[in-house]
């Protein structure tokens, strides 16, 4: 073989191999922003179906999605008067959502979730568990907790349940086929 | 009509809406040995389009799809 085709081919396989080294991998990776019950339904329909297919996923809770991860039955203590408000004001786990539109003062969230029920959809919080079972990851952001006052001891429990900043959402956003902002 | 396919698990995933058919599936193929077949039956519209595309990116196989009313069997060989 002419020598200079063959240092072209051994350049190409090197190129090729950097290139396998830096391809992102079968994971999704998905911010879930909003505290809309639609959206929160959303996110985690695709992410139990993104493990269906396969897929490694990770979810990113901040603003007004983390307290959908507050646990209605926990209660903490010690927080300042914002941190009260917010706590009284902002829903206290998956059960408090409403939806993003027809909410109707909570009569068309009513509405739907009765109909979700008689069409076998699963909730919220039926999902949120199922995610933990097929073993979706969820991380929080730290500064949405500090900001409204949440603690870590009123949240969910889930399995390996971490504490973030945007840097562990940037990592793992950079090693994913599909990036989500909901 | 072809032959009827010989299944080694059965799943009846009627009534289930969307993820949940994909969920099971993903799930109740592995209880098979690789090779062997999965039949799945389910009333989710959204299946016709949906198992394919699982199978294709889980990297198994649909032998065959059978339409009856408003149910689809999906026969399923567990390929990886």
């Amino acid at each position: 073989m002419d020598p200079e085709i063959s240092k072209q081919l051994a350049e190409l396989q090197a190129q090729i191999d950097r290139l396998g080294q830096n391809a992102p991998q079968n994971k999704l990776s998905m911010v879930v922003f909003s505290g809309n019950l639609d959206r929160a339904l959303a996110s985690f329909i695709i992410a139990t179906g993104a493990v269906a297919m396969g897929m490694e996923v990770v979810m990113f809770f901040t603003f007004w999605g983390t307290p959908l991860l507050r646990d209605k039955r926990k209660s903490a203590g010690g927080k300042d008067m914002m941190g009260q408000m917010f706590g009284a004001m902002l829903p206290k786990g998956a059960g408090d959502l409403k939806l993003s539109s027809l909410n109707m003062g909570g009569m068309g969230t009513a509405m739907m979730k009765s109909l979700m029920k008689k069409k076998n959809v699963a909730s919220l919080e039926q999902m949120i568990e199922m995610a933990g079972e097929l073993g979706v990851r969820i991380f929080i952001c730290d500064m949405s907790m500090d900001l409204m006052g949440f603690k870590r001891e009123e949240m969910i429990d889930y399995p390996d349940l971490t504490y973030c900043g945007v840097a562990k959402f940037l990592e793992e956003a950079m090693g994913s086929k599909i990036q989500l902002f909901i | 009509m072809a032959e009827e396919i010989k299944a080694d698990k059965s799943m009846d995933l009627k009534g289930l809406p969307c993820p949940m058919p994909v969920v099971k599936i993903s799930k109740g193929i592995k209880d098979v040995a690789v090779g062997e077949v999965v039949m799945c039956e389910t009333s989710d519209p959204g299946a016709l389009a949906d198992f394919p595309a699982w199978a294709k990116t889980s990297g198994n196989e649909i032998l065959q799809t059978v339409q009856e009313g408003n149910t689809v069997k999906f026969y399923i060989k567990r390929k990886v």
